[in-house]
């Protein structure tokens, strides 16, 4: 086994990844920081971010209407000193990107430019065109160049951690190029690795947000947090699942059903103004939205279109020329991929998974419960998103959060100088490791092949785990992927090559998938009460007694299914209420 | 939604098992608002695992899956297979080393981003000090360099550059665009660090405008007009250098 | 440290790259015309070295530039020089973007003011010739 020693590993190379890797750099200059990666930095899927990145920057704005905003888009499922911390750092973050480059759009006086956002009360978005995520990541990963203590492992496929003694001491991996496996031994680790959305078959997830940084750290025993909650953004475009931002919105995009009718306006989130007003109709939040949408479908008052139901985002009043300046993006990706121009017709849209709330648990300085491991970024779950994300704090989060991973895996590698197993122990517990991956390129007659299982997996997802879930679905999936995982050890890998095998890395991703998935179900089965993004049929209304808590998927051995707890969630200065939109909204 | 059977034609490679690259020939029932990439997932699922390319987002902005279709550098994303006959000839972008298969070594273009210094860079580092807001930026300002901001590294122009292939000393089309954007930018003061690179024989000046780069560009970044403006720099400055020496100059 | 199985395999690039794509010979052609520019500029340094020499000189070099050669060979040169203008003059929005207010002026302006002034030039030289 080849061994590289550093400080700080880093597994994933995205905004959260890049912004930690800065932030130990700069925090302390004479540290190594691994910057390991499955993809090149720019092809992480931050890239895919449009809308932008909340931060109050604005005269009009206060902290406080951040939090609550925040605070009651989580449907109170955020723990709120966290969410104070996430507000008070968001401003500074924001211009420091900018000192970094990053192209913002500008008011006429040269000032960050805001816009409007779903469930935000003041426009607090600050935005790039359509393209705030491209810019941001391009922005962190070219700034992350000038620190030559940052050494990227680009096409560094991770597989597991290796935990020794109750810590973390570093992570296997495979270099993709060559197929060798490496042992990087680090005395901290910060998993980034995003989101899991190619658990469902329909996301505007790319094909890389597989989920690895959560099963690995699951793995290595760190729990699950609130997993049950999976955000469907109500835009996306039919067939391809491609995200038309929540800006088409803010900037006075209108959603109509099949009659041309605002149909928002029939589930609480009215009155139906001309021009949206904030936190009302189409800027609403996600999670609201999509269920409108799941209600609409059920009346029979949505377009029946090749790739199923759709209802229509109709842009055709901001004219020609605000869409080319501020969602020309938008209007490429609606022309190339659904053959309609924003500016003639209103484009089909239909919801579409996009982020996971739950992650990695960690606390406010992003530590997990194994001592070394840290997280940030979609892969954790601070718990400032609560039960529904706010679209526009997830960029700000990756920001925030990153650097905060950076500075205390920083801060703990001088704390434990000295400290640790030696090195050919870790190797040796690498070696270990191994075994998992090298079982798949054995010769043998799997019969199970990597696509079937994904298709299956996907859609028991999105049939018993979707927007609207019963106890009746949710036993149907979990007993489904328990069958999966089983037929999973029986995969078959054909290619047993070592150069650029990315058909044993699918099959590396498969089995992660496979365990966050059930890590999903298992949480959305016992949690019987709706809140956000998590809505049961048979448990329609939210149960602060029993259910204001966090649950924590914790994995089962020998392949058991995970066992779920809960833990209280932090509240500071807002008690749970209800959360209204619409004319009512404060 | 009408179906069609499209041959295409791939280029396959595996080290230590084929000598050089050889196409392969797959038959596909395709959608006819199928992208190329959703043709070679098809092959990869159901027909031949062993087929590797890289790819992600599937909405032409991580700049993955860069390759040439019928000759041409492509995003397979966007590639839409209505847009072509029966055959469709998939390879690996033309100019640089192939890995395997559809996936070549990017070490060169990845050396050459860093080598063009493609940040801020300034004398106060560009940190932002307590109770500080942002640099003011006037939006003609940032239309100045925006276009140039928008490269998403997919190489395409550099499979379609013959001076890169011809020498690939050659500083290249997007980490050149790169180096313009950051020395258009109000807030930065590398241009006379990034001078030894961007101004070399290697950098602007290897240029010779076939402008091919700024056609395949699939984000219209234009790198061409980058470079072009980058030798007008260099001119316009060379000649101030000799009539107006600066401190510390010989 | 273990031996790589990479063996990355780099195509040949051909010589006769250009014949292959119509854009590529397009190019090809425009370079090439700083052939046809060179022999022109060498025909009027000849000519040139005649006027130097005297009245006689001259008035035998003009006559042989009456030639079925020499006019063939302008016609042709004539050709080049416009086809390498027209092509330059498009691309010169490229390299000399003029920002009006907050966004770039459209190229056509460009491209018109730059053949608007080569017709100016022109006019003002067959005016001196007194054409």
């Amino acid at each position: 086994m080849d061994v590289i020693k550093t400080d700080v590993a880093i597994i994933g190379a995205g905004g959260a990844g890049l912004r930690a890797a800065i932030a130990v750099a700069e925090s302390d200059p004479g540290l190594d920081v691994a910057l390991v990666s499955k993809v090149l930095p720019m092809r992480s899927h931050t890239v895919a971010a449009e809308g932008g990145a909340a931060a109050v920057i604005k005269e009009n704005d206060s902290l406080d209407n951040h939090f609550h905003d925040t605070v009651s888009g989580g449907d109170w499922l955020c723990d709120q000193d966290i969410v104070e911390l996430f507000v008070k750092a968001a401003p500074h973050e924001m211009y420091q990107l900018e000192h970094w480059g990053c192209p913002f759009s500008r008011d006429a006086d040269g000032r960050i430019a805001v816009r409007p956002f779903g469930g935000m009360k003041v426009e607090r978005t600050c935005y790039a065109a359509d393209k705030t995520g491209f810019h941001l990541l391009h922005t962190l990963f070219q700034t992350s160049m000038k620190y030559p203590q940052v050494k990227r492992y680009d096409e560094f496929f991770s597989v597991d951690l290796i935990v020794d003694e109750g810590r973390v001491r570093g992570l296997l991996a495979i270099e993709i190029r060559t197929g060798r496996m490496v042992a990087f031994v680090a005395k901290a680790v910060i998993v980034c690795t995003g989101g899991a959305g190619r658990v469902f078959p329909f996301t505007t997830n790319g094909a890389i947000k597989t989920g690895d940084g959560m099963a690995m750290a699951y793995r290595a025993g760190v729990p699950l947090k609130d997993m049950e909650f999976v955000q469907y953004h109500p835009t996306g475009l039919p067939g391809t699942g491609i995200l038309l931002t929540e800006g088409c919105r803010g900037e006075g995009g209108i959603l109509t059903n099949k009659d041309g009718y605002r149909y928002l306006q029939d589930y609480g989130l009215g009155p139906a103004d001309p021009w949206p007003r904030k936190k009302a109709m189409e800027l609403g939040p996600r999670d609201r939205l999509s269920q409108a949408f799941w209600h609409e479908q059920q009346k029979g008052r949505t377009v029946k279109g090749p790739y199923g139901d759709v209802v229509y985002l109709d842009m055709r009043h901001l004219g020609e020329k605000k869409i080319n300046e501020r969602l020309p993006f938008v209007r490429m990706l609606a022309t190339n991929y659904v053959g309609v121009d924003p500016v003639k017709d209103p484009v089909p849209v239909r919801p579409v998974v996009h982020y996971t709330m739950g992650g990695i648990d960690c606390d406010m300085d992003t530590k997990t419960a194994l001592p070394g491991l840290f997280t940030a970024g979609e892969a954790s779950c601070l718990s400032i998103n609560g039960a529904n994300r706010l679209g526009s704090n997830s960029l700000t989060e990756l920001l925030v959060f990153g650097r905060r991973a950076g500075e205390f895996a920083a801060r703990h590698v001088r704390d434990e100088a000295g400290k640790g197993a030696t090195e050919t122990s870790i190797a040796h517990l690498a070696d270990g490791l191994a075994g998992r991956v090298t079982g798949l390129l054995e010769e043998r007659h799997g019969t199970e092949s990597i696509a079937g299982l994904r298709k299956e997996m996907t859609s028991t997802m999105e049939d018993g785990c979707g927007i609207y879930r019963t106890e009746g679905t949710l036993l149907e999936t979990v007993g489904k992927l328990a069958g999966l995982r089983e037929r999973y050890k029986r995969v078959h890998v054909t290619d047993k090559s070592k150069v650029f095998n990315t058909e044993l890395l699918h099959a590396i991703e498969l089995g992660n998938m496979l365990e966050i998935a059930q890590a999903m179900a298992h949480a959305a089965l016992d949690r019987k009460e709706s809140r956000g993004a998590h809505q049961r049929l048979d448990h329609p209304k939210r149960d602060d007694g029993t259910y204001l808590k966090h649950s924590l998927a914790i994995r089962g051995e020998g392949g058991a299914p995970p066992a779920i707890d809960y833990r209280d969630v932090v509240i500071t200065k807002s008690q749970p209420a209800e959360r209204v939109y619409g004319g009512e909204a404060k | 939604m009408s179906e069609r059977t499209i041959e295409f034609e791939v280029l396959r490679y595996r080290p230590g098992t084929d000598p050089e690259p050889t196409f392969q020939t797959y038959r596909v029932a395709c959608q006819d608002d199928w992208v190329v990439l959703d043709a070679l997932n098809h092959i990869k699922d159901t027909i031949d695992g062993t087929l590797s390319y890289r790819w992600s987002c599937h909405m032409a902005v991580c700049g993955s899956c860069g390759m040439q279709v019928n000759g041409e550098p492509k995003l397979a994303c966007k590639a839409f297979v209505r847009d072509y006959g029966g055959r469709i000839r998939v390879e690996p972008l033309a100019t640089f080393p192939i890995e395997r298969d559809l996936i070549v070594d990017m070490d060169d273009f990845l050396d050459k981003l860093q080598s063009v210094k493609p940040w801020i860079v300034r004398e106060d580092d560009a940190k932002v000090t307590e109770g500080e807001g942002e640099y003011r930026q006037k939006p003609a300002e940032l239309t100045r360099y925006r276009q140039f901001s928008m490269c998403i590294n997919c190489m395409l122009c550099y499979s379609a550059c013959p001076q890169y292939a011809l020498n690939t000393d050659f500083i290249g089309p997007a980490a050149l665009a790169l180096a313009h954007r950051y020395n258009l930018d109000g807030r930065d003061q590398g241009n006379e660090e990034r001078k030894d690179v961007v101004a070399s024989h290697a950098g602007v000046w290897d240029c010779t405008f076939v402008g091919q780069c700024s056609a395949v560009c699939p984000k219209d970044v234009d790198p061409a007009a980058a470079i072009q403006q980058g030798k007008i720099a260099a001119t316009t400055d060379f000649f101030l250098g000799m009539l107006m020496p600066k401190k510390g100059d010989k | 440290m273990q031996p790589t199985p990479r063996k990355p395999f780099s195509r040949p690039w051909h010589n006769d790259w250009w014949l292959h794509k119509r854009t590529y010979a397009l190019y090809m052609i425009r370079e090439l015309t700083c052939i046809a520019l060179a022999l022109y500029a060498a025909v009027v340094i000849y000519g040139l070295g005649r006027l130097a020499e005297g009245p006689e000189a001259w008035t035998a070099f003009v006559a042989a530039l009456r030639g079925p050669g020499f006019v063939t060979f302008h016609l042709v040169a004539l050709v080049l020089m416009v086809y390498h203008t027209v092509t330059w003059f498009q691309l010169t929005p490229k390299a000399m973007p003029v920002m009006r207010g907050d966004d770039f002026l459209p190229g056509h302006y460009i491209v018109g003011a730059h053949f608007a002034a080569w017709a100016v030039v022109s006019l003002v030289v067959l005016v001196i010739a007194g054409v």
